[in-house]
């Protein structure tokens, strides 16, 4: 279909702001009288606090007073998981306990000194399986973890079990949670190939760039808050709430975020945003809080890590004919994610496995708090199941690119406990268009050869994440200067969907893009709700919406043309700035002077009655606002019925050192299968973006702390080892299938998060390669445990280790 | 500070001198409250973006500091205050430098340049900034102030690069968005522009 903006390139509306430095995030305002505010965190991983005598730092000139979790939670903490504001209970280093304001930082930080705090420590545990073990320490007060709807709980295994577990052994305790599908017994039975192993995978901070860092102030009764976030409006209520006012008296202010990746996109992966809104209140001052990289890595979020156990067997044509998976998920200080579940929906996803069984119990420890990092779960996932598709592969006596296609999903496949429907899939098509543009047919005899004491290694690799939601609310409205302003609410944090999917609006109503104002930045200015910019979901939920609300506005348009112009509204034809009787072109009326109309008309027509049913209640409420201004367009999206998938196909060649264990890529090719694509630039970069973070979590990033006093030692750049220029390629190469997707209007879905799955694959099943078929069942696979593999020295010092070298 | 001196090595001459303080005597420097004990002389002039600007800097405050909240000049970020990241990039003398590990005193005499001083007189976009709007390079964008000058100081001193001298020279600048190849996609095509 030929459209005129969707799969077009064009300059998002914020993108010389970003060149030029004038957009503004949070921590570049300030206010005439904003005070300061610093915290005081705790010392220990794990403690109860006893006392705080802030005494002599409040008679301190210059102070301005504290919050504590008293403030915060007169009634008590909540006794759930989740980062709180501030805490009494602190369950890892680093975690909030109170904040003082002052005239400036350095006060702050002098008054912090003078802070008595008498905390009491209590046992911590920084590996899951340390937990688990009988007699071992608990994360949390009352358990090691936490039953939905049931509370904190402890877990345990006796010693043997964890022993066994840890030596390679299938778990034989009762897991918290499962799902299975298929007659897995059946499935093993009819395997002529089966690789039974366990594996882990390593836990690792978000690391956003921008530091969480926000600012607050009220002025008439309402609170301004100037913060970060992955969602203007889905954040909006929920802050509220957190903060405590009314969302009537609520403005959220956020231009732009530097850096989301999961850990920004619901108010309760950042509820530190609270702590100046509530102490502004408090002091009766704009209050500013800069937080720090350290202060990012603790409460910044972190990739759950998985100790798991798996048995996967194939036919002898190649087909997954049984998957049995088990994991431990690290729910690190706070509760944590679902990334266990996910993984294994996504390996059920993406290899059409015909009976599969899952099961899985999340165990605290006193580490970063958990929670959604780029394709949660099925990210790390993929990583570890690349190379055993290569073993199988070799043992079948296939090629490693067709055992894949045999197992892709294609249209009309089902997967997961449900067995959800794809809305489409074209998965064989992916991996046909990668293995050209790699020239896969061509390179792959080069793989093993050495050059020195360099040896070739390739890979393919597969992503997949769930892309795409419903049930979101769309506003638009046509203006009496002939613009349209698409209301959006999704957060700005780089992938410029805020605007390809506002594209989706234009579209319907045939306008010049120039003709069109993104309206967001702030909630006064009015948003409907949206999901949060997360789980890869912004473009098909969101052109969704705005195309719904263009619609609704041009059904308004003709039915305004029909009643001053005479016919019938389906005799109405629109060009982009007219619309014209399809019999008479010259009868009609420009799109200023149907705005105009429509805002005399009033009632339905400019937001003011026959609204849809079930808008969300900041939809009605940013409706109301804007009644009268203009000719409206209000539509509530509809649920969608099946599963969008996001699907990738990564081929990789890569150079690894046999003296060194360095590994250099040489080539790397990602393919995204994600329907029509809306916007090529964007998503090239989430493809670029998404293999930096394959890079990352294949050969980089962990978490270490230290076994003695639980402190983490990777708060920075450096140490947590973020992907630098140099330890990426310098060309990565991107493509996409480009077929549209069924239950989208413009046949769109997303695609940031398998964007980086694939490429966790790929390099893991090259370095496999390189290695003469060497599988290390771990992601990350470090230069260190490279070395201690040629070396022949065992890899595991503590076999499954967590948040610690596993060697 | 002599333009060709390396920038790494610029770099761990500023950490071997120990003028890379914790981030938390950073935060300590920023407002600069206090007066120094010795004569350290506190209002100084220095030359920003082709201006001379009076400024009070404490001591230890850095040039970040200096530039973010006594001069408004926002565009210079500061991702992790420590010198491991590059938000902070500036040129000094016109070598891309890390505003936040140097001290504003020990830059008195010296040319600094910042994003916010990169636009024409009549608002044209400098080359650098161009083709990263063109090849769309920022993702959060967060990271992109330090590219932009990073990328503008190895163009003066090499102004047809390969590609992997690009990669080279912009090493000290991490992007978590990972938008290295687009930013590199960027710098080669303001050396065309250029
Ligand atoms: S802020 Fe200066 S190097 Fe990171
Ligand atoms: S564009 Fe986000 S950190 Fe570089």
């Amino acid at each position: 279909m030929a459209y005129m903006h969707i799969g077009k390139d064009f300059v998002p509306p914020d993108v010389v702001g970003k060149v030029t430095g004038r957009i503004k995030y949070s921590e570049d305002y300030s206010r005439d009288g904003m005070v300061y505010a610093r915290l005081l965190t705790s010392p220990v991983p794990h403690g109860r606090v006893i006392n705080i005598d802030a005494s002599e730092a409040l008679a301190m000139e210059g102070v301005f007073g504290i919050l504590t979790a008293d403030d915060v939670y007169p009634d008590g903490e909540p006794q759930s998981p989740g980062l709180k504001v501030l805490t009494n209970e602190p369950t890892l280093i680093g975690e909030p306990i109170l904040a003082i304001a002052a005239i400036d930082e350095k006060t702050a930080e002098t008054a912090m000194t003078k802070i008595s705090l008498t905390i009491e420590r209590l046992p911590f545990v920084l590996d899951p399986l340390d937990s688990l073990v009988e007699g071992g320490p608990d994360a949390y007060n009352g358990g090691n973890t936490y039953i939905f709807r049931e509370g904190f709980a402890q877990e345990k295994w006796t010693t043997d079990q964890v022993a066994s577990f840890r030596s390679g052994n299938e778990p034989t305790a009762e897991a918290q949670q499962g799902w299975a599908y298929g007659d897995l017994e059946a499935g093993f039975a009819a395997s002529d190939f089966i690789h039974e192993t366990t594996f882990s995978t390593a836990g690792y901070p978000h690391m956003s760039m921008e530091p969480r860092s926000a600012m607050a102030y009220w002025e008439n009764g309402k609170c301004y808050l100037h913060g970060t976030s992955q969602s203007l409006s889905a954040i909006a209520e929920p802050m509220a709430a957190i903060v405590g006012v009314p969302l009537e008296d609520f403005v959220f202010i956020n231009e732009a975020t530097g850096g989301g990746f999961g850990q920004r996109a619901r108010a309760g992966s950042i509820p530190s945003m609270a702590i100046p809104a509530k102490l502004s209140q408090k002091i009766n001052r704009p209050v500013m809080m800069r937080v720090t990289r350290e202060e990012e890595f603790t409460i910044g979020g972190a990739r759950q890590g998985l100790q798991g156990w798996i048995k996967v067997g194939f036919k002898s044509d190649g087909t997954m004919a049984a998957m049995d998976m088990y994991c431990i998920s690290d729910n690190g200080g706070k509760g944590g994610g679902g990334d266990a579940n996910s993984a294994a929906g996504g390996v059920s996803a993406l290899y059409q496995t015909e009976a599969m069984r899952f099961r899985n119990s999340s165990i605290g420890t006193n580490t970063a708090h958990r929670g959604a990092q780029r394709g949660p779960g099925e990210n790390q996932i993929m990583a570890i199941m690349a190379p055993i598709m290569d073993k199988a592969a070799e043992a079948l006596g296939l090629d490693r690119l067709e055992i894949r296609k045999l197992n892709a999903a294609q249209n009309g496949d089902v997967s997961g406990s449900r067995s959800t429907p794809f809305t489409s899939a074209y998965m064989p098509e992916a991996l046909e268009q990668g293995a050209a543009q790699f020239d896969w047919e061509g390179k792959k005899s080069r793989a093993r050869q050495t050059n020195g004491s360099k040896v070739r290694g390739f890979g393919i690799g597969q992503g997949y994440h769930n892309a795409g939601r419903s049930g979101m609310d769309g506003i638009v409205r046509l203006m009496p200067s002939g613009r349209l302003a698409v209301h959006n609410g999704i957060g700005n944090l780089g992938t410029y969907s805020y605007a390809s999917t506002s594209r989706a609006a234009a579209e319907v109503l045939k306008m010049r893009w120039e003709d069109c104002d993104v309206i967001t930045g702030r909630t006064d200015r009015h948003l409907p709700i949206t999901s949060p910019q997360d789980g890869s979901n912004s473009i098909f939920t969101n052109t969704r919406t705005c195309f719904g609300a263009a619609q609704d506005l041009l059904v308004k348009m003709k039915e305004i043309a029909a009643m001053d112009l005479g016919g019938d509204a389906a005799d109405y034809e629109i060009d982009g700035s007219r619309i014209y009787q399809q019999a008479d072109s010259s009868v009609g009326m420009t799109y200023a002077e149907v705005a105009q109309r429509g805002i005399e008309l009033g009632g339905k027509f400019s937001g003011e009655d026959e609204l849809p049913e079930d808008l969300n209640r900041l939809t009605q409420l940013s409706v109301s606002r804007l009644a009268g201004s203009a000719l409206m367009g209000v539509y509530h999206d509809p649920r969608h019925n099946n599963n969008p998938p996001g699907f990738t196909v990564t081929f990789t060649e890569i150079e690894l050192d046999k003296e060194t264990g360095k590994i250099e890529i040489l080539d790397l090719v990602s393919i995204a299968e994600c329907g029509t694509v809306v916007h090529p630039q964007g998503l090239a970069n989430q493809l670029r973006g998404g293999a930096v973070w394959g890079i990352g979590l294949s050969v980089l990033e962990r978490h270490l702390y230290d076994p003695q006093n639980g402190l983490p030692a990777s708060t920075g750049y450096w140490q947590s080892k973020i992907p630098t220029y140099l330890d990426t390629p310098a060309n990565i190469g991107t493509g996409w299938v480009d077929l549209p997707d069924p239950e989208n209007p413009v046949g769109a879905r997303g695609i940031g998060e398998p964007a980086m799955g694939a490429v966790s694959a790929a390099l893991n099943a090259a370095i496999t390669d390189a290695l003469g078929g060497h599988l290390f069942d771990t992601a990350p696979v470090t230069t260190d445990m490279i070395i201690n593999h040629i070396a022949g020295v065992s890899e595991d010092a503590v076999p499954l280790a967590q948040n610690n070298f596993r060697g | 500070m002599n333009p060709k001196l390396s920038r790494r090595r610029f770099i761990k001459g500023v950490i071997a001198s120990g003028a890379a303080a914790t981030s938390t005597t950073i935060w300590y420097a920023a407002n600069g409250a206090e007066r120094p004990a010795g004569a350290v002389e506190r209002l100084i002039r220095i030359n920003v973006n082709g201006q001379t600007r009076s400024v009070d800097v404490a001591p230890q405050e850095t040039l970040a500091s200096t530039l973010r909240y006594k001069l408004g000049l926002t565009g210079t970020k500061l991702g992790c205050n420590r010198g491991e990241c590059g938000a902070c990039t500036v040129l000094v003398d016109d070598t891309p430098s890390y505003a936040c590990s140097v001290l504003t005193h020990s830059v008195k005499s010296m040319r600094i340049e910042t994003v916010e001083g990169l636009e024409s007189a009549n608002g044209d976009l400098h080359p650098v900034q161009q083709a990263f709007v063109e090849e769309l390079s920022p993702q959060c964008g967060y990271c992109t102030p330090g590219q932009v000058m990073a990328a503008v100081g190895l163009l003066r001193i090499n102004p047809n690069p390969t590609r992997e001298e690009v990669r080279q020279g912009l090493a000290g600048n991490i992007c978590r968005c990972g938008s290295y190849d687009s930013y590199l996609n960027g710098v080669m095509r303001a050396a065309q522009i250029g």
